[in-house]
């Protein structure tokens, strides 16, 4: 049997999600037995790369970036998994939600510096006015809630996914988990 | 009318059940192990009706029915747990996550919280509806006590506790919809209420992260309701 293709994606998330899948330690061989990881922020591919079986995306939708990145990720995945609270629900990257981008950029760029206070416009990308859960953008196949899923739920989830067997995500984990 | 308790008979999810007249069907389910989700419900104050997450059907009516108001009668068949109460539940649960800001991860009461364990109960993942993000004030005057109206779902329990068992009416509704709002005394500062006695029992039957203990920030922080029948029963006594 060939290997899946798995990919891990990272948009507006604190890096967390892909943290506590590497906490998986020694079952990470176990994993690598059953799957290629062809695109991560732990690999060197630069480009998501088409015909991905599974991609896991960690982080909310904020900035024009992430928007393209979820719209190519989706149409190259065959499943796109939802990691972990930001990616589900907006989580904390959305708490800017209700005073809007220019509010907080203020804050960071202009109020809170010392020096050269300037709000950044070159090389970063554009931040949209409201940040959305993955779901709200594109059609999401798996919700793994938790800040961030456990090891132990990574494993269980994607050992079933990569076998095909039924899952009870409600049973393994919540939001703010 | 003599004093005899009169029985009534009924069915709830297929078992015969024997009530007394003027129980809830919430009461009777409960007494026979039966579980019925429940938000806005607290055993020892007054029932609203308000979250309606208790919701039942009653054979041969196409109208549901809040299980924590709605009294028995003799020979009706109850259903807690269909498919359609199960969907209207989740609906219920995801509007409340979708109006106002509910961030579990940074919550203080993340882990003792109702209405996230009730989400994972009723095996929600996500919420299919768009959230509101709605601007609301955390009100962190009083010098024990934060109201974070970010996480209120609008039960009443702190406004039925401070009003019928404390005695104080602190707390109550203001607005209409989806503009209601918790508010101290004249919608002022719960620091400057003159009528608050800072005893905590809001604090306690609140069952999300909306009325805290500013002890207990980043502690995990349990709530203890379960005093309130017991205090009843010790002033029905007296
Ligand atoms: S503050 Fe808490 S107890 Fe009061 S209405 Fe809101 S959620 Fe209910
Ligand atoms: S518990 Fe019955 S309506 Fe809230």
């Amino acid at each position: 049997m060939s290997k899946l293709k798995l990919a891990t994606v990272w948009l507006d998330g604190c890096s967390g999600c892909h943290m506590s899948f590497l906490d998986m330690d020694e079952r990470l061989l176990e994993l690598a037995e059953l799957v290629d990881v062809v695109y991560s922020p732990l690999v060197d591919a630069k480009e998501f790369p088409a015909g991905v079986d599974i991609a896991l995306v960690e982080g909310a939708v904020s900035s024009a970036d992430d928007e393209k990145k979820i719209r190519k990720v989706r149409a190259h995945s065959k499943m796109l998994v939802a990691m972990g609270d930001c990616a589900v629900t907006g989580n904390v990257p959305s708490m800017r939600n209700p005073i809007g981008p220019e509010a907080i950029l203020n804050r960071a760029y202009m109020e809170n510096a010392s020096a050269q206070q300037q709000i950044p416009c070159v090389v970063v990308p554009k931040l949209l006015k409201v940040v959305r859960p993955v779901h709200e953008l594109v059609t999401v196949d798996v919700f793994l809630p938790g800040c961030p899923p456990s090891a132990a739920t990574f494993h269980t989830v994607l050992m079933a996914l990569v076998n095909g067997e039924p899952l009870d995500i409600p049973a393994l984990t919540r939001f703010g988990a | 009318m003599s004093d005899a308790v009169e029985v009534k008979t009924l069915i709830i999810d297929e078992r015969p059940v024997s009530a007394r007249r003027g129980q809830t069907i919430l009461e009777v389910a409960r007494e026979y192990g039966i579980h019925i989700p429940t938000l806005c419900h607290l055993d020892g104050l007054s029932d609203v009706g308000a979250c309606r997450l208790c919701l039942v059907e009653i054979k041969g009516s196409s109208k549901l029915v809040p299980a924590c108001v709605a009294t028995v009668s003799e020979g009706m068949e109850v259903s807690t747990n269909t498919e359609r109460l199960l969907k209207i539940r989740r609906t219920i649960l995801e509007l409340l996550f979708a109006e106002r800001n509910h961030i579990c991860s940074v919550c203080v009461a993340s882990g003792h919280c109702e209405l996230q364990s009730l989400a994972q109960e009723l095996g929600l993942t996500h919420i299919r509806l768009p959230y509101r993000n709605p601007q609301l004030p955390v009100d962190a005057s009083h010098e024990r006590f934060t109201a974070d109206h970010n996480r209120c779902i609008l039960c009443t329990r702190c406004v039925r506790v401070c009003a019928e068992v404390e005695g104080a009416h602190v707390w109550d509704v203001m607005g209409r919809g989806i503009d209601c709002l918790i508010i101290s005394d004249l919608h002022e500062d719960w620091g400057a209420s003159t009528s608050c006695t800072s005893c905590g029992k809001c604090v306690e039957v609140c069952p999300t992260g909306a009325l805290f203990n500013k002890s207990k920030i980043g502690s995990g922080h349990p709530k203890d309701p379960y005093f309130l029948p017991f205090l009843n029963q010790m002033r029905d006594a007296r």
